[in-house]
């Protein structure tokens, strides 16, 4: 069983109850500290890299086919995965799943520590989650579990997330693989 | 709302569970046509329910997402009850409203999106349970029929509020005991149907789902003419068989009882919207 993460189980929004906003344009958050993007995205992949059970859940922005850039994105998602050795579990969309998920196939966002516990997933990149349900995930996941969080967010970032790059569309992801390919030489992965 | 929000992306699908898949797949989207007999064939729009084993108002569920002449562009507003277990697991736009305002809500999204997609054809249903529809919300359900706002709702009618236990509604008949009502009902039935006509509906059925055909037939109708002349109501009986006591194979026998007596299927057909149905009869969409 994973370890209980440091917010417990608090009620409340938990980054933002510690002072923890998300980051201006052309930043990008880090633990509890604003840096610059490059620099987030290094230690993004890092983590991905060195800890155990990486996986990528992608949202319905980049599952389903609405637009052009959806379908580019997914590509990228795809690419971002093997370049990571990650696994892939969709989040395919919000409805409470009835009787149950199936942890190994699937994450939902109104219990998302299941399958990272059932998985034993230390590190995560969340993409494509419209934001108001990643924030109800990325709370849970804080305060229920020790995964380290990636949020790859198209708006404004997620504070409740441990590594928050915002404005991230087809030319940010194509900039985190270049470097995450770099890591994995620096790292001989 | 676009049918691409169903395509999955060719780079991520085999990530994806069969059962969404199958959604884009082998769904009826897009096909006015899509009926009841597509059931055994089709993907239907609700994955397992939680709703009671047994109970008719699965069976009404599926019948009228089966009949949805236009699912891709209908929203779906629903309210508190036995009903709103269903909802999370339906594959259409739904919105839970509050207890009894569904028919305000409904009213303003109707309104919203023909101002913001005038040239797109898009249908709101209310699905909603005895006590949402005629108890608390009775204020705002006739005042959407008096507006002419152009919805259709439809009322889950089980006769009693099941889900907490067995209290008597305004639909409950006189004299049933239930285990909160122990010295039973001393008032009769509102005749929901008959206060729609007089509301203003310009299409109104009253009828049990013991006939997939006709419920199909009814919801069809009754959204044809919401889309083009004004409120329409359908009154589903679907009996609570754990508060009346049978079994859960029992609800098809419950119904075709009630088919002979008071739910004996009744139909109001303005002459406006007589125009329309004919048409649409016409055109085969009925």
């Amino acid at each position: 069983m994973a370890k209980l993460g440091p917010a417990g189980y608090s009620p409340y929004p938990v980054a933002l109850y510690e002072g923890i906003l998300t980051p201006p344009p052309g930043k990008a958050l880090l633990f509890t500290e604003l840096v610059d993007e490059e620099i987030a995205m290094r230690e993004a992949a890092k983590a991905m890299f060195t800890r155990e059970n990486p996986t990528v859940f992608p949202g319905p922005q980049v599952l389903y086919a609405w637009n052009e850039e959806a379908k580019k994105k997914a590509q990228l998602v795809r690419k971002m995965a093997e370049v990571f050795g990650a696994r892939i579990i969709p989040m395919y969309d919000y409805r409470p799943k009835y009787p149950k998920i199936d942890p190994q196939k699937e994450i939902n966002p109104n219990h998302p520590n299941l399958t990272i516990w059932h998985n034993n997933i230390k590190v995560c990149i969340f993409i494509g989650v419209h934001c108001h349900y990643a924030n109800v995930a990325l709370k849970i996941i804080r305060a229920e579990t020790d995964c380290y969080t990636i949020a790859l967010c198209g708006n404004a970032g997620h504070e409740d997330a441990t590594v928050t790059l915002r404005d991230q569309h087809s030319e940010e992801l194509e900039k985190f693989i270049r470097i995450a390919e770099e890591v994995k030489r620096e790292l001989k992965k | 709302m676009s049918l691409k929000i169903f395509k999955i992306n060719e780079a991520l699908k085999e990530f994806v569970p069969s059962e969404i898949v199958d959604l884009e797949e082998k769904a009826t989207w897009g096909n006015p046509k899509r009926g009841i007999w597509d059931l055994p064939y089709a993907k239907e729009l609700v994955e397992e329910h939680s709703l009671c084993a047994g109970c008719p108002e699965s069976l009404a569920f599926r019948y009228i997402l089966a009949s949805l002449p236009n699912p891709e562009d209908t929203i779906i507003i629903n309210s508190t009850g036995c009903t709103s277990l269903v909802f999370p697991h339906i594959a259409l736009h739904t919105v839970h409203s509050l207890f009894g305002n569904q028919n305000a809500i409904a009213s303003g999204i109707k309104r919203t999106l023909e101002w913001r997609f005038p040239d797109k054809v898009k249908d709101v249903v209310v699905l909603a349970g005895d006590g949402a529809t005629v108890d608390i919300g009775l204020e705002c359900t006739l005042h959407s029929f008096f507006r002419q706002e152009r919805i259709t709702t439809i009322c889950f009618d089980n006769e009693v509020y099941a889900n907490t236990g067995g209290q008597e509604s305004g639909l409950t008949v006189k004299g049933q005991i239930f285990k909160m009502a122990p010295k039973g009902k001393q008032w009769d039935k509102v005749p929901m149907w008959q206060l729609a006509i007089d509301s203003g509906c310009h299409y109104v059925a009253r009828l049990t789902v013991s006939s997939p055909k006709r419920v199909e037939k009814v919801i069809k109708q009754a959204i044809y003419v919401a889309r083009e002349v004004g409120p329409t109501y359908v009154h589903l009986y679907t009996p609570c068989i754990l508060e009346i006591g049978l079994n859960s194979d029992d609800a098809l026998e419950e119904m075709r009882g009630r088919d002979k007596e008071r739910f004996k299927f009744f139909e109001y057909i303005s002459e406006k919207a007589k125009e329309v149905i004919e048409r649409k009869k016409q055109e085969g969409l009925i």
